[in-house]
C-alpha cells in the first residue's frame, strides 16, 4: 500500500514559509548576549518542524541543511552557546537560503548549490567556533560493543536464538505488553515458549499492574540478531534481556548470560544502531520532485500566499461556521419564500415584503462574510520589511528604527498581494532618501536614529496606510524647479504646497541626485501610483522641509464591491464611488464664479473648486439640467484635487459589485468598470482621477478649464 | 471562382460522404451574406437597450449585461462603414467569442437577420477579391459560394485584435 | 470496534499525514496540536493509543507523556514519541516520563502502520 504523500505538501510548504518567517522576526528582535529562552526556543521548534517534515515528506537536501541549523539553535537554547550577533546574521542568512530551497522544491526546481553549499559552510563554522560550554558525545556509535554476544566463533551462522527475557515489576506501565513482544517475535519464525512463573507472589499480595512472569524463549530461525534486538528495543531498561545463538550442532555456546547493566544500556542503544523504523533502506525517500520546469525563483516574502498554481487561503474554523449557519438561514428564507409563490394572493402581500427583506438581509451577511474570508492581517505584508530596513540601513550606514503598527488590520488577499512591492519601493525610498545619515541627523538637531513609521487602519470605510519618516522631507523648489524645466507646469502656475509634492508621481521624475541602486531609479512612482489606482485606491504625499514626509495611500476594503452614489443624467446612469465624494450640493448663484482661463468654478468653504459638466465630458444626448443651477454638484476628491461633478439628479446609495469592462471590450478613460444593477442593465462606474484628466484635456482643448490632476 | 462541389447545407445534400468540413453560421448584413465560424458563435440574441460608453466609435453601441458579464455590442454595419439602418423586430445580435488564446473576449454584432448553418470544405473557400467587397478585406478570410450565393467568411480575430477604444476605429 | 489513536504533532502537515494514514487504515485518529490540548482530551475520553511529537509549544512531548501517565485511564496505554535520531538523549527522558518506545522521523506511513500494528492489536 502506498500512500501519495504529495497531497500534503501543500501544507507542508505553507507550514514551513510561516515558520521561517517566525524564525526570521525571533531572530531579528534577539539582542546578542540576552538571549530570551522562550525566543530561542520558539525558533528552535520552528527549524526542528521543518527538519522533519522535510525529511517525512522526501527534501532530503532541506532536511539536512536544517538540521545544521537546528543543531546551532540547540545549543543556544540549551545555554551551552552564547547568542552572538555573529550567529544571528548567519542564522538569518541560512533562514534566506532555506526559504529558496523551500521555494525550489515546491515549484520542483533546484536551489542554487553553491549558495546552501556556502551558507552550510557558515553554520559549521559557527558551530565549530566560540568554544561550545559541553561537548555533547557524537551520536555516531562507537563500535557496538555485543552485549551477551556470542563468544562463539563468528563464522558460523546461528540457526536460532535463545532470549530470556525477564521483565521488571513495572514493565506495564511503560505500556508495553510482554505478550505483544513475544508476538512480535513469533513473526520472525516458530517460537517456543516456557513461562517461569515462580516470581509470582501468593494471590493476595499480586498487584494486577505489576509483571511478576518471566520467559525462555527460543526462537528457531536464522535471523540476524538485530531484528530481535529491535524487537525489545523499547523495553531494554524495563527489563533482564539476554540474547543467546544457537549454533549449528557442534558447537558450544560460550555466551555468558550476561545482564545488561544499566551502564551498558547506553552502548546497546548505540549497537542496536536501528530503531524500529528508521533502518537506513527503509528511510523514506520518494525522488526528489521530478522537474517539472525550471521555475523562476520567487522573491522570497510574496511566494508565501501566491503561490504557484492553486492559491489558498487559511481560514478560521470559526468563519466557517458562521458561514454555513448565514447559508442555513438564507435556505429557510428561500423556502418560506417558495411556499408564498406557490399559492400567492395579494392579501399575503406584507409577508412576501417581509421575506424579501429577510431576503436581502440575510445575502448581505452571508456577502459579508465571505468577503471576510478573503481579509488577511496586513502582518502579511509588513513582515519584510524589519528585514528590508534593517539590511538597507546597515548597507548604507544610517540608523533607523521601523515602527510598525496596525498589521492586524485586514484586507482582501489580493490587495494585500499587490501592495507589497509599491510598499517596499516606498519604504526603501523613506530609507534612501528620506532619512539622513546619522552625522547630518545630529547636524540638524535630530536624533542619530531616524524613524520610518509603517501603520494602517480602517477608516471611513476604506483601509489607509502611511508610511512616515522624519527625514529631511521632500525639496519643494528642486521638484517644482524641475517640472517647469520638464513643461509640467508653467512658472506663473499658483501651485500648493501639495500639489507640488504630487508632480513626484508624474513618469521619469526623480531629483534624486544619484541614481541610487537601492531604490531603483526613482522611476518607481508612477509605477506605484497606477499599481495603488489599479488596486482603486489612491495615493497621496504630504511633507516638511526638514522635518519628513507622509505618504497616504487609501484602499477600498474588498477589490470586487464598492459602496456607490448612483446618479443620473439625461436618461443614463452612472456610479461616482461615494470614497471619493467629499458632499453634494445644489448650487446657489452667490457660489458660482466664473474665472478667466479657469473656467466655471464654485465656491466650496475657502475654496474655488472647478466645475466638471459631465454631460459634456460624456457627451451625453439629452441632459435634463444644463443650466447650473437645475443640477447638482458632486464635490470628489481624487490625487489632492477636488472638483465638483455636475450631474442631473442623485439616485439611491447602493453597495455594486465591480465587473470588469477591459475584459471584453477595452480601457476608457474615466471609466473603471460597470456594474449591474438591480433591473439587469448596466451602469458605469466613474474612474474619478481619470474623469478629471479628461475634463482637463477637454477644457484645454476648448480653453475652459485647467486643473491639476 | 469556386467550384462548389460540396458545399451543402446541413440535412439537405443526401450525398453520403463524410462532410468533413467547418461549420459557418451564415447572417445578413446590408444585403450581403457574411459566415462566422460556427465555433465561436455563443448565442443569438434579439436587439436589446444597452449602455452607451462615451466617447467610443460609433459602432461601439454600448455594453449589455449577458449573465453577469460586460459584453459590448458592436454595430457591424457601421463597423465596416455601410449605412445605417433603424433597429427593428428582426434585428439580431450574434454574440461570439474570438481572440487569441488567454485574451479571448466575447462581443455582441449587430447583424440583420441569420440565414443558416453552412458545411464548408478548406478546398473550397477561395480567396478574397481584391475590389468590389463592402468589408475590409483584412477581415475576410475568403469566399465561398453556396447555391448561387457567395458567402464571405469573417475572420473574426481581425476584428477582436485591434483595441477597439484605439482611435483608428473611428468609422471609416 | 475500530481502535483510536490520538496524534500529537504542531505541525499541520505531519499531523495529515499521520491521521491520513491511520484513517486509511481503519483506525479512528483523534488530533491535537500541543500538549495542552491533547492532555484535555484525553481527560475526558481514552484511546487506544498516543503518538505524540517531542517539541510543541505550550507542552511539550515529555512532560505530556509524564501527565497521561497520572490519567488513570492512561497508565497502561502504550504512549509512542516520534523522535529524531539525535535524540538518544530524548528518548531516555521519554522512557523516564513513561513512554512506551518511539518512532524515529523521518519515518513514512509504511513504518507508521507497522509500528502501530505491533502495539496495538
Amino acid at each position: 500500500m502506498s500512500i501519495d504523500m504529495a497531497q500534503f505538501h501543500q501544507v507542508f510548504f505553507e507550514e514551513s514559509f510561516e515558520g521561517l518567517d517566525l524564525m526570521e522576526n525571533g531572530l531579528l528582535s534577539m539582542n546578542p548576549g540576552e538571549a530570551d529562552a522562550e525566543e530561542i526556543n520558539s525558533i528552535f521548534r520552528a527549524a526542528h518542524s521543518i527538519k522533519g517534515g522535510s525529511g517525512t515528506f522526501g527534501f532530503s537536501q532541506v532536511s539536512d541543511f536544517t538540521h545544521v541549523m537546528e543543531t546551532l539553535l540547540d545549543e543556544m537554547r540549551d545555554g551551552r552557546r552564547t547568542v552572538s550577533s555573529e550567529g544571528i546574521n548567519v542564522l538569518l542568512a541560512s533562514v534566506d537560503v532555506l526559504r529558496d530551497m523551500l521555494t525550489a522544491a515546491q515549484e520542483g526546481g533546484e536551489a542554487d548549490e553553491a549558495r546552501v553549499k556556502a551558507s552550510r559552510t557558515e553554520l559549521e563554522r559557527v558551530l565549530a567556533n566560540q568554544g561550545v560550554v559541553d561537548a555533547e558525545p557524537g551520536e555516531t556509535a562507537a563500535a557496538p560493543p555485543e552485549v551477551a554476544s556470542a563468544d562463539a566463533p563468528e563464522t558460523f551462522e546461528p540457526v536460532g536464538w535463545k532470549i530470556v527475557f525477564r521483565p521488571h515489576q513495572h514493565l506495564l506501565r511503560t505500556g508495553n505488553d510482554p505478550l505483544r513482544i513475544i508476538r512480535e517475535l513469533s513473526s520472525l519464525g516458530e517460537v517456543d515458549v516456557d513461562c517461569d512463573i515462580s516470581a509470582l507472589p501468593d494471590i493476595h499480595h499480586i498487584d494486577p499492574e505489576d509483571s511478576y512472569l518471566s520467559w525462555d524463549l527460543r526462537l528457531n530461525a536464522a535471523v540476524d540478531k538485530s531484528q530481535i534486538d529491535e524487537i525489545f528495543e523499547w523495553v531494554e531498561d524495563d527489563c533482564d534481556f539476554a540474547v543467546i545463538p544457537i549454533l549449528p550442532e557442534g558447537f558450544e555456546a560460550q555466551a555468558d548470560v550476561a545482564m545488561p547493566a544499566q551502564s551498558d544500556v547506553a552502548s546497546h542503544e548505540e549497537a542496536s544502531g536501528a530503531t524500529l523504523t528508521s533502518q537506513p533502506d527503509l528511510k523514506v525517500a520518494p525522488p526528489p520532485q521530478e522537474r517539472r520546469k525550471q521555475g523562476d525563483r520567487r522573491k522570497s516574502a510574496s511566494a508565501k500566499k501566491a503561490n504557484s498554481g492553486a492559491s489558498s487561503v487559511r481560514v478560521d474554523t470559526g468563519k466557517i461556521d458562521s458561514l454555513i449557519n448565514m447559508v442555513g438561514e438564507l435556505v429557510i428564507t428561500q423556502s418560506m419564500l417558495g411556499l408564498l409563490g406557490e399559492d400567492f394572493s395579494m392579501d399575503k402581500l406584507p409577508r412576501l415584503r417581509e421575506g424579501l427583506g429577510q431576503l436581502e438581509r440575510h445575502t448581505r451577511e452571508l456577502q459579508e462574510s465571505v468577503m471576510q474570508i478573503r481579509m488577511l492581517p496586513i502582518s502579511f505584508t509588513f513582515s519584510r520589511f524589519p528585514r528590508l530596513v534593517h539590511d538597507l540601513s546597515q548597507k548604507l550606514g544610517k540608523k533607523i528604527e521601523l515602527k510598525l503598527s496596525g498589521e492586524n488590520t485586514e484586507l482582501d488577499k489580493t490587495v494585500i498581494e499587490k501592495i507589497g512591492d509599491p510598499l517596499v519601493h516606498l519604504v526603501r525610498n523613506s530609507v534612501d532618501h528620506g532619512i539622513e545619515l546619522p552625522d547630518e541627523r545630529v547636524q540638524a538637531g535630530k536624533t542619530e536614529t531616524g524613524t520610518v513609521h509603517l501603520s494602517a487602519e480602517h477608516r471611513g470605510g476604506n483601509i489607509v496606510i502611511e508610511i512616515t519618516d522624519d527625514g529631511k522631507g521632500l525639496a519643494r523648489d528642486k521638484i517644482l524647479g524641475k517640472a517647469i524645466d520638464r513643461g509640467l507646469v508653467k512658472e506663473d502656475d499658483n501651485l500648493t504646497d501639495k500639489q507640488i509634492y504630487e508632480l513626484i508621481f508624474q513618469p521619469g521624475f526623480s531629483t534624486a541626485e544619484q541614481v541610487s541602486d537601492v531604490s531603483g531609479r526613482g522611476v518607481g512612482m508612477d509605477v506605484v501610483r497606477r499599481n495603488i489606482n489599479e488596486l482603486g485606491g489612491s495615493i497621496e504625499i504630504d511633507s516638511e522641509i526638514g522635518k519628513g514626509s507622509t505618504i497616504t495611500i487609501r484602499l477600498p476594503l474588498t477589490l470586487a464591491i464598492l459602496d456607490g452614489q448612483t446618479v443620473s443624467i439625461g436618461e443614463e446612469t452612472y456610479i461616482v464611488p461615494l470614497v471619493s465624494i467629499i458632499e453634494s450640493i445644489q448650487v446657489k448663484d452667490n457660489m458660482l464664479n466664473l474665472v478667466a482661463g479657469r473656467g466655471e468654478t464654485f465656491k466650496l468653504r475657502d475654496e474655488y473648486l472647478p466645475i466638471v459638466r459631465l454631460h459634456e465630458v460624456f457627451k451625453v444626448e439629452n441632459p435634463n439640467a444644463t443650466d447650473i443651477h437645475d443640477g447638482i454638484i458632486v464635490v470628489v476628491e481624487a490625487g489632492g484635487s477636488k472638483c465638483g461633478l455636475f450631474v442631473d439628479n442623485l439616485l439611491g446609495q447602493q453597495q455594486v459589485v465591480i465587473k470588469s469592462l477591459e475584459a471584453n471590450y477595452g480601457k476608457v478613460e474615466g471609466v473603471s468598470g460597470a456594474t449591474i444593477l438591480g433591473d439587469g442593465s448596466v451602469a458605469l462606474i466613474l474612474d474619478i482621477p481619470g474623469m478629471m484628466r479628461l475634463a482637463s484635456e477637454l477644457g484645454s482643448r476648448s480653453g475652459k478649464l485647467a486643473m491639476t490632476a | 471562382m469556386s467550384e462548389a462541389n460540396n458545399t451543402s447545407l446541413l440535412g439537405q445534400d443526401s450525398n453520403e460522404e463524410e462532410q468533413v468540413g467547418v461549420q459557418y453560421l451564415t447572417f445578413l448584413l446590408n444585403g450581403e451574406q457574411y459566415g462566422l465560424g460556427i465555433l465561436s458563435v455563443q448565442e443569438i440574441r434579439g436587439w436589446e437597450p444597452v449602455t452607451r460608453v462615451p466617447n467610443s466609435p460609433r459602432y461601439v453601441k454600448g455594453v449589455v449585461n449577458i449573465r453577469g458579464n460586460i459584453v459590448p455590442v458592436f454595430d457591424l454595419r457601421l463597423r465596416f462603414g455601410l449605412p445605417e439602418e433603424a433597429y427593428s423586430d428582426e434585428t439580431v445580435v450574434i454574440v461570439v467569442r474570438a481572440g487569441k488564446e488567454g485574451r479571448e473576449r466575447s462581443m455582441g454584432l449587430v447583424v440583420d437577420a441569420v440565414s443558416d448553418v453552412l458545411v464548408v470544405q478548406d478546398e473550397d473557400i477561395s480567396k478574397t477579391p481584391q475590389f468590389g467587397a463592402d468589408v475590409p478585406t483584412e477581415n475576410i478570410r475568403g469566399l465561398v459560394t453556396d447555391g448561387e450565393q457567395m458567402v464571405m467568411l469573417l475572420d473574426l480575430d481581425s476584428l477582436v485584435l485591434r483595441d477597439p477604444a484605439s482611435p483608428e476605429h473611428d468609422a471609416a | 470496534m475500530a481502535a483510536s489513536i490520538l496524534a500529537v504533532d504542531d505541525s499541520a502537515s505531519m499531523r495529515q499525514m499521520v491521521s491520513f494514514t491511520l484513517k486509511g487504515a481503519g483506525y479512528e485518529v483523534v488530533e491535537a496540536s500541543d500538549g495542552v490540548e491533547a492532555l484535555n482530551i484525553a481527560k475526558t475520553r481514552s484511546v487506544n493509543l498516543v503518538i505524540t511529537d517531542v517539541n510543541m509549544p505550550n507542552m511539550d512531548g515529555i512532560t505530556l507523556i509524564k501527565e497521561l501517565r497520572g490519567l488513570s485511564s492512561y497508565r497502561f496505554t502504550p504512549l509512542l514519541m516520534l523522535t529524531t535520531e539525535s535524540g538518544a538523549e530524548k528518548k531516555q527522558q521519554g522512557k523516564a516520563a513513561g513512554a512506551t518506545g518511539w518512532i524515529v522521523k523521518p519515518f513514512n506511513p509504511e513504518q507508521l502502520l507497522n509500528t502501530v500494528k505491533k502495539v496495538i492489536s
